[in-house]
């Protein structure tokens, strides 16, 4: 399928899971094909990096639930930030350890998980929606009882897929991007390229078929689908244009020139754009 | 750097170092570059059990010097990000952050500036603050000790401090400990009987009244404040091989 197919799920209002972390192996392809389908009071999930950023920039973000937002060599997410200052984010703001426990209540059905994280610090203030739980037994311990991070639909990138949706991660860290599929209701996976299975199960350790034909609805090939963010071992961060992007919050001329050149252009364009 | 003579930055290292000292066959995560520097001296002086990663999802089995990419013959294993938030559930870890403000329990903010709702300046945010010092020791690193770092209050609690931990009872707070603050001023814990901070050690060249006048708060001055231990010959010669660019020299506010 196309990314633009995948993405004909996403309605208005929606609450979207975004795979990677940070800068990394963020499925961008996905969300510059949401920004060409312009939908808005998007909800989103995420490890947050550019996928947050970019849509803050597009006014299509109503709502952000992350554990951070960053660019990894630019620790903080410009745009993000600017949406922040501006008061005009809607923000869950989790502890990282908090936000996995999230995705795995909703991965598993559960409607909270508890932990000992965030007792004692303002995220409980910040988040009133956060409650505590009791322990049932002679402990007695009070602790967080982190709800789930239920998704609609999940998007994530993975290096290597077989057309039947089995997909590999073939960098030395696989993220949480198997959580995100299983706590949404439906998930899509993009990839450099698709294989025959054979070679996809020859093409790595075992421990590298992160996603499994279940966890996803369809995949996508979409050579350089993180870009810019990076996709090890296939190709680093394109720190020059991620530097280029991050100077486009505070210069609005820049940002238009920006999204002109980089957003409102097919994938295809865009990666000619980024090569020539 | 090829000076033999102690710089301040120097002093600091190891001061952040001798946090580290007893921990043992436990995981070091050291935010920034001086805490970076301090925690490999650590582990190639004293304290060798120590793990340490590459910053991204390798441990390795030696020191590296700072920028080193490690070859394959430094691995000795693998910490994606699930594993470093298992290992911090499991409290096998001690972590050194930066404060962007800490305050006198050592309550730690690295979120905002201003209220939270509509931030004057959205900083990193709560990241992992919170799970960390509930879960296991703490340390923090203040480049630039002043008054607007070291506060009465700080806007955001992002890493909870002894007056919050205590307010949650000894149960849940039973993995709480913030070792000790590392400045470019001098050295600081909380060994006092309720938890307030207190100096420990004066860097040398530092004045009681200038870290006073730099600190938001009241500090605990014990009697007869010490000088923070200036590195050995021997020590500087491993920092010059750990830090062979000086970038450590750079972050410290003299």
């Amino acid at each position: 399928m196309t990314v633009e197919q995948a993405v004909a799920e996403v309605t208005d209002g929606m609450t979207i899971g975004i795979g990677g972390w940070g800068s990394r192996r963020k499925p961008m392809a996905f969300v510059r094909a949401l920004v060409r389908k312009g939908v808005k009071d998007l909800t989103v999930v995420s490890y947050g990096g550019p996928d947050i950023g970019i849509l803050c920039a597009t006014g299509q973000l109503k709502k952000a639930v992350y554990g951070f937002v960053s660019l990894d060599s630019i620790p903080l997410e410009p745009h993000f930030r600017k949406a922040r200052q501006n008061g005009t984010l809607e923000a869950v703001e989790l502890d990282e350890g908090m936000f996995l426990l999230g995705l795995r209540a909703a991965a598993q059905r559960l409607p909270f998980l508890p932990t000992r994280a965030g007792l004692g610090s303002d995220v409980l203030k910040i988040n009133p929606h956060l409650k505590t739980v009791k322990s049932p037994y002679d402990d007695g311990e009070e602790l967080v009882a982190v709800p789930a991070l239920n998704v609609d639909v999940a998007f994530i990138h993975m290096n290597r897929a077989d057309a039947l949706g089995n997909g590999q991660a073939l960098g030395r860290d696989p993220y949480f991007d198997n959580l995100f599929c299983m706590a949404a209701k439906k998930a899509y996976m993009s990839c450099e390229k698709i294989v025959p299975t054979d070679e996809l199960v020859s093409g790595g350790p075992l421990q590298s078929l992160l996603i499994n034909r279940m966890m996803v609805s369809g995949v996508v090939e979409a050579p350089g689908g993180t870009h810019f963010t990076e996709c090890s071992p296939d190709y680093p961060r394109d720190e020059k244009l991620q530097r280029e992007y991050a100077a486009t919050a505070k210069d609005e001329e820049a940002w238009k020139a920006f999204r002109a050149k980089y957003l409102d252009v097919s994938e295809a364009e865009y990666q000619k754009a980024v090569t020539s | 750097m090829s000076s033999s003579e102690a710089t301040r930055a120097d002093v600091c290292a190891l001061a952040v170092a001798e946090c580290f000292r007893d921990d043992g066959e436990i995981m070091v995560s050291a935010m920034g570059t001086t805490p970076s520097l301090g925690a490999r001296l650590a582990k190639s002086t004293f304290e060798p059990d120590l793990l340490m990663t590459d910053g991204f999802n390798l441990l390795l089995r030696r020191a590296l010097p700072l920028g080193v990419k490690p070859s394959d013959d430094d691995v000795e294993g693998w910490m994606p990000f699930g594993v470093v938030f298992d290992t911090l559930w499991w409290g096998r870890r001690h972590v050194m952050m930066g404060a962007s403000q800490i305050d006198q329990f050592g309550n730690q903010n690295i979120a905002c500036i201003g209220p939270w709702e509509q931030p004057k300046a959205q900083l990193l945010g709560v990241r992992g603050a919170p799970g960390n010092t509930i879960n296991h020791v703490t340390s923090y690193w203040v480049p630039n000790h002043n008054a607007r770092a070291l506060v009465a209050k700080v806007d955001m609690v992002s890493g909870v401090g002894y007056d919050r931990a205590a307010a949650l009872g000894p149960e849940s707070s039973r993995f709480h400990e913030i070792r000790r603050v590392v400045t470019n001023l001098g050295v600081f814990d909380f060994n006092t009987p309720d938890h307030r901070m207190r100096l420990v050690s004066l860097h040398p060249g530092v004045k009681l009244q200038q870290v006073i006048d730099s600190t938001g708060f009241e500090l605990v001055v014990p009697d007869g404040v010490d000088t923070t231990p200036v590195p050995t010959p021997e020590v500087i010669g491993v920092l010059r091989e750990l830090d062979s660019q000086g970038y450590a020299q750079k972050e410290i506010v003299v």
